[in-house]
């Protein structure tokens, strides 16, 4: 095993055995068990959003969109067809995923600013659709009446709605999986050719990559696991709403990855983490919290232009 | 059979015309040596022949098989690899990581999640063996963006090998490099063209590099064939001459 390896196996471990541990060191900070599920499902959806944007080198700025939809389909999922959590993700996960794959095929062939366009464009008609179905969504009060449902295993059962830490680690499985599975694309052969492209689209298309399917599917998984995020949002606060498929959100997302290091695999995660608990200090203190993180993104682009991860490792990719 | 024949091939750009009826024909094994002054139609021809365009009027033959309307992506897998004039590789990843890419993708594995023990051994041997033949096995784990020109050639050079082409393009190899570097160069081409079956094609700016590598030269002028012959024959030859040194007044 090289130095290199030895190094990396170590920071994994120090991030799991942190992210494990939350429950317990987090109140020593000021912190709670709720924020830390918070964290987590945020930053689950800037990795969504960076495995496309980090990896294949394409800005979506509409991927709240995909995030709501998985957040109202599991809502409803609960709401209408069963008392299921895992349903409920199953649902979310699906509806947002499929649409966003099929929008994808529209998409794949505009580049840079056109493509950001447009997602913004798509990702405002389902935030406009949710906030005048109210029906089926509330509205702009939002989606109520449901709540994410104990796990049932034969003998026992484990209560997510009464147990914050409980269902912390039912968050952090979830993470686990969708993390683990994102690392796993992008050392095949598959991740590789998104590197590829991110790095010189020309050369990837003429050593015969098909450029504009591999798009697709990146962009596609990445929408599967935005939606599997946004599903876990709904579960989290039991409670969906149209700011949740709004551009500002997909803007927030875009922050915490730009801010954590796009190019780095965690980088997202840290940029959630530095938002969310700035956000949630600040706001305490003061309605204009966003203008302190304003103010914060202007001196990381200035002087961190890679990131906080990024300034750490220069250069290196994947 | 040869190689590569083109018949006529033309290609107009509006009123201008880039490429005017250029017909040739590169046998098996032969390193040929496309010169001519600037604006000739050399990267034009390339472009042509790699099928970034599609020509005007005219055809192009590789094995013998008619290719004029395959797209280029699929003339790779017929056996074509090319390199640019403007280096053209995945600047932030590493030697390694560059001809990994390549070679996975030639041997069809683009979509696949994961590869199997035997598939991963035979990957690795045969990009150490890209490597060794580009003389870059030292410098596996350099940043490609971060190297030397030279070394960025020898890399671009190596990704094009990787294809495991049987006709290699190359679009001036030696541009803006020093003595040093295109000597370098000059031995790695001469090393290609002696260890595989390979047959090349090349543009070429500097005159030493064409004289000490060419099998045959061909003289382009103003987007027309103007000659071809061995190097003695085209260092003779008047037109040439001409073309290159300006008429007497």
């Amino acid at each position: 095993m090289t130095a290199d390896q030895r190094k990396h196996l170590a920071v994994l471990a120090a991030i799991w055995a942190a992210l494990l541990f939350a429950p317990y060191w987090m109140p020593l900070f000021g912190g709670y068990t709720a924020l830390g599920s918070r964290v987590l499902v945020l930053g689950l959806g800037a990795m969504s959003l960076n495995f496309l944007l980090g990896f294949t080198g394409v800005l979506s700025f509409g991927h709240a969109a995909w995030f709501g939809l998985g957040a109202y389909a599991c809502g409803l999922a609960l709401k209408h067809i069963a008392l299921s959590t895992p349903l409920g993700l199953l649902a979310g996960t699906l509806v947002g995923g499929v649409a966003g794959a099929l929008l994808g095929t529209l998409l794949v062939r505009r580049r840079g600013i056109y493509f950001a366009m447009v997602t913004i464009a798509f990702g405002q008609v389902f935030y406009y659709i949710a906030f005048q179905w109210l029906s089926l969504t509330g509205g702009d009060d939002g989606l109520r009446g449901f709540a994410r449902q104990p796990l049932h295993f034969g003998l026992f059962q484990i209560d997510l709605l009464h147990n914050d830490i409980y269902f912390y680690y039912f968050v952090l499985f979830c993470f686990a999986i969708a993390v683990g599975l994102m690392a796993f694309i992008l050392r095949s052969p598959f991740g590789r050719t998104m590197i590829a492209i991110r790095e010189n689209e020309r050369r990837a298309r003429f050593l015969g990559i098909p450029v504009e399917l591999h798009i697709w599917i990146a962009f596609a998984l990445s929408c599967f696991f935005m939606a599997f995020a946004g599903s876990l949002y709904a579960l989290l606060n039991n409670f969906a709403d149209p700011r949740m498929l709004h551009y500002s959100l997909s803007g927030d997302f875009v922050i915490m990855a730009v801010m954590g290091g796009m190019r780095t695999f965690w980088g997202p995660l840290l940029g959630a983490i530095v938002f969310v608990v700035l956000q949630d200090y600040i706001s305490s203190v003061t309605v204009n919290w966003m203008s302190f993180i304003g103010l914060l993104i202007v001196l990381v682009v200035l002087f961190f232009p890679r990131g906080f991860l990024g300034m750490l490792r220069p250069r290196r990719a994947a | 059979m040869s190689v590569l024949e083109v018949r006529n091939l033309t290609k107009r750009f509006g009123s201008l015309v880039a490429v005017h009826d250029i017909s040739l024909t590169v046998a098996p094994g032969e390193l040929r040596a496309v010169i001519g002054p600037n604006g000739a139609g050399k990267t034009s021809f390339f472009n042509l022949v790699s099928g970034f365009f599609a020509p005007s009027a005219g055809s192009i033959l590789f094995d013998g098989a008619d290719i004029t309307g395959v797209p280029a992506h699929r003339r790779v897998g017929l056996g074509m690899a090319r390199t640019f004039q403007i280096t053209e590789i995945f600047p932030e990843l590493t030697i390694f990581e560059n001809i990994r890419i390549v070679t996975e993708v030639a041997a069809g594995y683009r979509l696949r999640p994961w590869l199997n023990r035997s598939e991963m051994a035979e990957l690795r041997h045969r990009i150490e063996e890209t490597m060794a033949l580009a003389a870059l096995s030292g410098k596996a784990d350099r940043v490609v963006g971060e190297m030397a020109h030279g070394d960025q050639r020898a890399a671009e050079i190596a990704m094009a090998l990787a294809l495991k082409p049987h006709l290699l393009l190359l679009d001036e190899p030696t541009a803006g490099m020093g003595d040093q570097e295109t000597y370098e160069i000059t031995q790695l081409i001469r090393r290609l063209h002696k260890a595989g079956h390979l047959t090349i094609i090349l543009i070429e700016h500097d005159m030493r590099v064409v004289f000490h590598l060419a099998d045959r030269i061909t003289v382009l002028d103003q987007g027309r064939l103007l000659a071809e012959g061995t190097p003695q024959e085209i260092a003779a030859n008047e037109a040439v001459q001409t073309a290159y040194l300006g008429q007497a007044a």
